[in-house]
């Protein structure tokens, strides 16, 4: 690992095991996994210093199909795991795979410590808002009303917002994608330049259990007027002349909320457009929350401001604690109130 | 100079009034305090000579709030500094402030103290020094017939006393007639003593453990200094307090002496006990489980990485490795149970040795975890500090509840090696033995204490590392010549130990059921058989490299057998050794290796009449035992959240003849 060879460029394919993918024909899966899969040569990744560590679910077999290191871990507890791997080795670049269930709801306790901790990781969380691999119950992000063989009467209780979420939890790097999207790539990027913990929500299409819940704005049919790509530095414009024209995202002075606002010629100064600020964590906050419908889905980089992570601040306080100490289990032993007994008979 | 430990000192305590050695059973009925001991050698009382005595069991009792713990750890040291072998037994509540002067909320800390091998914190006290009423109500019935009470009335007030639910004063109800009763106003005592430092008299009351244990130090003839060091050290940024407390522990040494010569009260002088030559420290389960485990690492040639969540009795482990990260340790307060252990997963899934640790409850919690780290074949420790069960049972109260859980409690065949510590200073082989075992075999192994054993202290004679034969882990590093299988076995049965970031080893594991060798995902059913089939081989396999079951005492084909695991080896120790004093043919076997058991387990205990387990559950090696080996074994059980007494166990023996 130390020595001076020049890392040989890795293409796609070097990044794809022997396994069979065992996932439904038509998954949202197969074109997260071929999104990775072009990610890691551009971001000059080495497979051996790269570890997928999973839960469980449909989306948890992920790093059985990565030619790297991997961890099928147990429900939930994919952060925990990383957690340990990191803390052990942070050479490793470390790629946590998860689902609306297993990161919100039976390991949601791990993911906000991981987050609010800002251990130095990718997440990706599939969120399918539905349980697949048991058959399609309804998830903790499954819209209320949603019928499922354990709500057949419909779901009740209200979903959770994945995005919200972690940047409630103290998440400083937030984004969203979706499975066939051809900016996911992109997406994946910035997650991986992002030094500390990076969220990636990815809406990803179960065709068997909750077919096409994302249409309204996933390509091809909703991605015309539906998708708020955002960029930093550039104004928050979405839709076209197909769509009615091209619109951007302004602030309601008066409420404090964002609204939507039409952009004529091009002017989208004067309709009050807001330029994306991804360091902006009030922004970020409004942007998680934009309710899709009236709004655009907010999609791209939503937050992103690095603070210190913690296996580094881990690594720095070992290193400072040790500092000058030396690791004599023997002296620690002969520490403290000892007594010494001579040979013979007992003494004082 | 400040000790090397925290200034609560946790002690196991034993005995005094065992009996046994009671030479000549001269009772004086009319004072108490020569029959003080276990064994006295003789009842010189004249002038200031001391009595000699073998043994004493002291138990300071006093409000959550009063520094019984802190005290009794002081008294340990000034016993270990005086050369004497000892026992302790801290005995408190669950709650960190009960309301004042309650019954739940005493806080109890017992020491035996003696001349010769001291093995139990003791069955009897022969002092009680009880700071208000409940302490007194809650603890005098276990004072020895006979033995002192110590008292301070000024904590007897009406309110006191109808907090202990006590209908009459004691002192005046000959309700204690059978003990000889010191009752004085120590809390006045105290504020004359600090008066000149002009606190207030909530503070200058704090003072009164100080007081209390100074008047002991002058009744066992011991050293103030060492104490007034520590004072001086625990409050350096305030001397104010730092010398109101020494004034009240000289106050109450000089009370000693006056008393002494105005009335009853008398010092007694306890010899050091004879032990092999070195260097001795105290040492406490916690802190001697951190020590084996951080030797257990080096020996390994690892980095450790210790995964804990907050939880009584085991915190102290977590407490004491934060502060050792010089040795390669790595340090992680979870956010929950499950999160300590899977972190210590990936730690050694990354190439460190993970640890983890916990009571009961958060063992529980583990439990899936574990079957994770047996399917996966990775080194893993997990430590359970057993308490009583079941739920949050008794925190603060000591149980071997947890033996089921360790050998069983996980879903699927998922077999784990299970060792048990039995005494403090045991702690530190153990946990090297678990290291050991977890790297050699790729395998989880639980290491059993409990809450006596990690809170307890006793004299420690300072291990020589050099003796210990190192371990050295081995990474594979690069592809064998018949190529690379992430569950390939060596003769042990042991799969290959792959770091992440080693070029050309690239795979998966997790806790799906594996392909032999290969280690893909394979539901086949031939398959799941063969690697069930292999995991309980492996396991099994640890007996070949663990050494013959041996018998303390007695020997093999004796009428009786006493078989004990963990913290009742002291009590069975002392039991076993006076019944064999008496000429009964009993036998004492102590388990350390649960699971699996030494190879020759079958054959020695076919070899005896009969077979009696004392436990501190209702019965859990008792079950094992018969199961693994199909011999009567018949059991000994208490689950009073207290240690067997020796008289329990003698009894014991007693009735199985």
């Amino acid at each position: 690992m130390n020595d001076m060879t020049p890392v040989k460029a890795t293409t796609p394919k070097d990044w794809e095991t022997d396994q069979e993918v065992r996932w439904c024909p038509g998954c949202g899966d197969y074109a997260i996994l071929k999104a990775v899969q072009r990610t890691m040569p551009e971001i000059g990744g080495t497979p051996e210093n790269t570890v997928f560590i999973s839960g469980i679910g449909c989306s948890s077999r992920f790093p059985y199909y990565m030619e790297t290191y991997g961890f099928h871990t147990i429900h939930g507890r994919a952060p925990a795991v990383a957690t340990g791997v990191k803390l052990a080795n942070p050479d490793l670049d470390v790629w946590i795979i998860t689902g609306d269930g297993d990161a919100l709801s039976i390991g949601g306790n791990h993911t906000m410590h991981l987050l609010r901790r800002n251990l130095d990781c990718q997440i990706m969380l599939f969120n399918n808002e539905i349980y697949g691999l048991t058959k399609g119950q309804y998830s903790p992000t499954s819209r209320v009303g949603t019928n499922s063989p354990s709500t057949p009467y419909g779901s009740v209780d209200r979903p959770a917002t994945p995005c919200a979420f972690a940047l409630g939890s103290g998440a400083r790097f937030v984004a969203r994608g979706f499975d066939v999207s051809k900016n996911l790539p992109d997406v994946l990027k910035a997650a991986h330049a992002h030094r500390g913990a990076a969220f990636i929500e990815i809406f990803q299409n179960c065709i068997v259990y909750n077919k096409d819940v994302f249409e309204d704005f996933a390509a091809p049919k909703g991605a015309d007027g539906h998708q708020l790509w955002l960029r930093n530095g550039e104004p928050m414009l979405f839709g076209s002349e197909k769509s009615g024209g091209t619109k951007g995202i302004a602030l309601d002075n008066v409420g404090l909320t964002l609204k939507v606002v039409d952009v004529v010629d091009g002017d989208w100064q004067s309709a009050g457009v807001i330029v994306h600020d991804v360091t902006n964590r009030s922004l970020a906050h409004m942007l998680v929350e934009m309710p899709f419908g009236e709004f655009p889905m907010a999609l791209g980089v939503l937050y992103d401001d690095p603070r210190p992570t913690f296996n580094d601040a881990v690594i720095a306080q070992n290193e400072s604690a040790s500092a000058g100490k030396s690791p004599d289990l023997g002296k620690l032993l002969a520490k403290g109130q000892t007594w010494t007994v001579a040979e013979g008979h007992p003494e004082t | 100079m400040r000790p090397a430990y925290p200034p609560i000192v946790f002690l196991t305590l034993q005995c005094a009034a065992n009996g046994i050695r009671r030479k000549g059973n001269k009772v004086a009925i009319k004072d108490g305090l020569e029959r003080m001991a276990t064994a006295f050698k003789d009842e010189q009382t004249s002038g200031h000579t001391p009595v000699q005595s073998d043994a004493v069991v002291v138990r300071f009792a006093g409000d959550s709030g009063d520094g019984m713990q802190l005290t009794g750890g002081q008294f340990t040291l000034s016993s270990a500094l005086a050369g004497n072998d000892f026992a302790t037994f801290p005995d408190f509540p669950a709650e960190i402030r009960a309301p004042i002067g309650t019954l739940f909320g005493v806080s109890a800390f017992q020491i035996n103290f003696g001349s010769s091998a001291i093995d139990t914190a003791g069955d009897q006290p022969d002092v009680l020094i009880a700071m208000n009423p409940a302490a007194l109500k809650t603890n005098v019935g276990s004072l020895r017939e006979g033995g002192l009470i110590i008292a301070d009335t000024g904590e007897f007030n009406q309110r006191n006393l109808d907090k202990a639910k006590y209908t009459s004063n004691p002192f005046e109800d000959g309700s204690l007639a059978k003990w000889q009763v010191l009752a004085f106003d120590i809390s006045a005592l105290t504020l004359e003593a600090v008066k000149p430092f002009g606190m207030g008299n909530k503070d200058a009351l704090r003072c009164k453990n100080m007081w209390t244990l100074g008047l002991a130090l002058w009744m066992f003839d011991r050293d103030r200094q060492p104490i007034i060091d520590w004072l001086n050290a625990k409050f350096a940024k305030n001397q104010v307090l730092a010398d109101a407390n020494i004034a009240a522990l000289n106050a109450g040494h000089a009370y000693g002496e006056t008393a002494e010569l105005a009335g009853p009260l008398k010092q007694y002088h306890v010899d050091a006990a004879p032990a092999p030559a070195g260097l001795y420290r105290t040492v406490t389960g916690a802190e001697s489980i951190s020590y084996g485990l951080v030797a257990g690492a080096q020996l390994a040639g690892l980095k450790m990485f210790f995964g804990g969540y907050p939880i009584t009795p085991a915190s102290a482990i977590l407490h004491h490795l934060s502060r050792l990260k010089e040795y390669g340790i790595t340090t992680f307060q979870a956010e929950d149970e499950i999160a300590a252990i899977c972190s210590a997963i990936g730690a050694s899934y990354a190439g460190q040795l993970g640890v983890t640790s916990s009571s009961g409850p958060g063992i529980a919690l583990k439990g899936e975890a574990m079957g994770l780290a047996i399917m996966t074949e990775l080194p893993l420790v997990i430590v359970n500090s057993q308490r009583g069960g079941p739920s949050t049972g008794l925190p603060t109260k000591t149980e071997q509840s947890d033996l089921y859980q360790a050998v069983y409690g996980r879903n699927g065949d998922a077999p784990m090696p299970v060792i048990a510590a039995r005494s403090p200073v045991d702690c530190f082989d153990c946990a090297v033995e678990a290291v050991r075992i977890a790297v050699e075999y790729m395998t989880p192994v639980m290491l059993l204490t409990d809450g006596y054993i990690a809170n307890a202290a006793e004299p420690w004679l300072v291990p020589d590392l050099e003796e210990y034969t190192p371990f050295p882990v081995e990474f594979l590093e690069s592809v064998p010549e018949d190529g690379f299988k992430p569950y390939s076995r060596d003769h042990k049965l042991k799969r290959p130990w792959v770091k992440p970031g080693t070029p050309g080893l690239l795979h998966r594991i997790g806790g799906i059921e594996k392909e032999v060798d290969t280690g893909h995902i394979n539901y086949a059913p031939a398959n799941h058989q063969a690697m069930t089939d292999i995991r309980s081989a492996k396991v099994n396999g640890v007996a070949d490299s663990i050494p013959d079951q041996i018998v303390e005492q007695g020997a093999a084909g004796a009428k009786l057998a006493v078989v004990g695991w963990g913290s009742t080896y002291g009590p069975i120790k002392q039991a076993v050794r006076r019944k064999r004093a008496e000429g009964v043919d009993v036998a004492h076997v102590h388990i350390r290796h649960i699971w699996p058991m030494p190879k020759n387990m079958a054959e020695l205990l076919k070899s005896f009449d009969k077979i009696i387990v004392p436990e501190m559950n209702t019965g859990q090696l008792k079950t094992i035992l018969r199961d693994q080996f199909l011999v009567d074994a018949q059991p000994v059980n208490k689950v009073s959240g207290q240690p067997f007494t020796i008289a329990e166990i003698e009894a014991a023996i007693g009735s199985a003849l």
